[in-house]
């Protein structure tokens, strides 16, 4: 795929949408007006955006707890996310999920989920299902380096390995698990490294370079669509606020220096400065963009607050299908 | 009508669902007879012991068109994929609003009394009744076996498949042709007037002898079997308890929390059948131990006929009005 300036303008867009999509939903969040866990995606944009770039509609991805940015590169409705951020009936599950279980099938999102690890094994299914569809559908399966702890991710590795499953494994690397450090978590920081013993590649991947993960991504699809088998890609990247937040912002306990280390690296600022030097972007487009980003998020919030809440009758609904 | 076996009976439903829809796969460890070579090694899937994954893939690939059947083999083993059970399948349709169904079937050998020991002598379908979300069949017979889970494989939700362990080899009766049992519907195994006997999969036939033996003391014992937990054909229960005012639930559970003590709720519970009642509502089940490995040790954890018939004669004596005289 050639990223052309529509393209790398339309990623440029995504990944801005993605960031500002979590810190209003922050700002929601301690407003009262959205209730819950939030679990900003903010700092790690160019890994969804370079994954869901080379995915067609007829792919599918699974997700994690910190979904919204996957839901959004995937091509979901920020209005129909921010309805079910509000618990209305016109979000994506009606008001049942909320932030921990967006889903959109119909773009090939098969959810975010609340158990580290947990999306794995349901990702495996999804391309269990193309496998056997045979038209060369791939599934792209997010989770954190937390996950590489769980026994989902080494039987989902197992199992895709043994029977050359068109997935590509995205590790976001973000150097916590929750609270804890990476370090503090496995005997050896090495991610990709899992990969081998499974029989698939692994590869180190500069998450924070949304043109690396794309092409790191386009070679694994690639290998995927052609029923040569897995993936894993390990993205490192930093996630610039908290784990989760509820009424309130949790106090930060990493390293202030670590940080603004990372947070020079910014993937977005990347993304405008390399545009700026291929003058393929200049300072009034960039800005146009940033507030047609605004204007939609704001067309979405007030999309969702004119959304009713569902009524207490339909509680019962959509616990079985007919 | 030809007799086959429990196990026999199974075989035939997912072989019958097979040939009827390419999409029906199935996935497991091992699987009786060679189905391979039927139908291909790609919807014949020999799986490594990985259960967590085996679990959630049949989820995933349900809600992508592929309507899996996933061989847990023991039930004991379902407890390695608890997270997909539990947080995954009981609730994914729901807590996406509905917009996917997930036709997997989750197939498991249950139950205790063959020296199997604690592990792999559990019950424990009354946690995931308890869910929500799934739906639970629990045949007690070769016939109610395989039209539950030709039923159970056509169903477009997650459906769990309890089969007793000592009654794979047992044989009975079963139509020829596509014989579906469906799901949600009780089945009164004999009609009787001074008790009802509600019996759970092995316990159907332990409770059926025990009306034979009590019936040449001229007590007339009606025996239910739910034949699917969820969801409970609650009216047909009822209805038997309205009939005869005595209720005894017989289950190799423990009673803690169980099957047997949803029943026994849900009969309370109803205005009409409550003011219908004799006597006191009676469990009859295992004792709340895991179940140990030596024969007289495992037969006195477990129900036996003696347990059932005492229950029977104590509801009769324990009458709060209408005293029982024999027929």
């Amino acid at each position: 795929m050639t990223l052309d300036k529509p393209r790398l303008v339309q990623m440029l867009r995504t990944m801005i949408m993605i960031r500002e999509f979590d810190e209003r939903a922050i700002q929601l969040r301690l407003a009262g007006k959205i209730y819950g866990a939030v679990h900003p995606y903010v700092g790690q944009e160019a890994v969804a955006v370079g994954v869901c770039t080379p995915l067609a509609v007829t792919d599918r991805v699974t997700s994690n707890h910190r979904g919204h940015g996957h839901c959004i590169a995937k091509g979901a409705d920020i209005r129909r996310m921010m309805a079910e951020l509000f618990g209305r009936v016109d979000g994506y599950c009606k008001g049942k999920g909320g932030s921990m279980h967006i889903a959109d099938f119909a773009v090939g999102m098969l959810g975010a989920n609340g158990i580290v690890g947990g999306g794995l094994p349901i990702a495996c299914g999804a391309a269990l299902a193309a496998q056997l569809e045979g038209r060369g559908a791939v599934t792209v399966c997010f989770f954190g380096d937390g996950a590489v702890a769980e026994g989902e991710f080494h039987e989902s590795m197992n199992i895709a390995g043994l029977w050359k499953l068109p997935i590509v494994f995205v590790c976001e690397n973000n150097q916590y698990a929750a609270n804890n450090a990476i370090g503090a978590q496995h005997p050896r920081i090495d991610i990709a490294g899992h990969a081998a013993p499974y029989d698939m590649p692994g590869v180190v991947v500069d998450g924070n370079d949304v043109l690396a993960v794309h092409a790191a991504t386009e070679e694994a699809v690639a290998r995927a669509r052609r029923g040569a088998g897995p993936s894993l890609l390990e993205c490192q990247t930093y996630r610039w606020h908290f784990h989760a937040m509820r009424a309130a912002c949790p106090p930060e306990t990493r390293p202030a220096e670590e940080i603004a280390r990372w947070k020079a690296g910014d993937p977005i600022a990347r993304l405008e400065q390399e545009m700026v030097a291929r003058a393929l972007l200049s300072a009034d487009e960039l800005r146009a963009l940033r507030q047609r980003v605004t204007t939609d998020l704001d067309d979405a919030v007030a999309f969702a607050e004119a959304s009713p809440f569902p009524d207490p009758k339909d509680l019962m609904a959509d616990m079985f299908a007919e | 009508m030809r007799e086959i076996s429990f196990q026999t009976a199974l075989d035939e439903a997912v072989a019958e669902e097979m040939r009827r829809d390419p999409r029906v796969i199935t996935l497991g460890t091992d699987f009786t007879g060679n189905p391979v070579k039927e139908f291909g090694a790609s919807r014949v899937r020999f799986t490594p012991i990985s259960e967590a994954v085996l679990t959630g893939m049949g989820l995933g690939a349900a809600g992508c068109g592929v309507r899996p059947i996933v061989n847990w083999r023991m039930v004991t083993f379902s407890f390695v994929a608890m997270d997909q059970v539990v947080n995954q399948a009981s609730k994914i349709r729901y807590m996406f609003g509905g917009q996917a169904d997930f036709p997997v079937t989750y197939r498991c050998s249950t139950g205790g009394g063959i020296g199997l020991a604690a592990q792999h002598s559990q019950s424990p379908y009354s946690m995931w009744m308890h869910l929500a979300g799934l739906k639970i069949v629990l045949p007690s017979t070769p016939a109610d076996a395989k039209g539950l889970l030709k039923s159970a494989i056509r169903d477009n939700n997650p459906v769990v498949s309890f089969e007793c362990s000592r009654l794979a080899t047992l044989t009975g009766p079963v139509p020829d042709g596509d014989h579906l049992v469906p799901l949600g519907v009780a089945d009164v195994k004999r009609t009787g007037t001074d008790v009802t006997l509600v019996g759970l999969a092995y316990y159907v036939r332990e409770s059926l002898a025990v009306a034979d033996e009590l019936a040449r003391e001229g007590i007339s014992v009606e025996v239910v079997d739910p034949r699917t937990l969820v969801p409970m054909d609650v009216e047909t229960l009822r209805e038997s308890v309205q009939k005869t005012g005595r209720l005894v639930v017989v289950d190799e559970a423990p009673a803690t929390c169980s099957a047997a003590s949803e029943i026994a709720a849900l009969i309370v519970e109803d205005r009409d059948t409550f003011r219908a009642l004799k006597a006191p509502v009676r469990r009859v089940c295992a004792m709340p131990v895991p179940v140990p490995y030596s024969p007289p040790l495992e037969q006195a954890a477990l129900p036996s006929r003696l347990d059932i018939k005492a229950a029977v004669y104590d509801v009769l004596k324990e009458s709060v009005r209408g005293e029982w005289r024999p027929a």
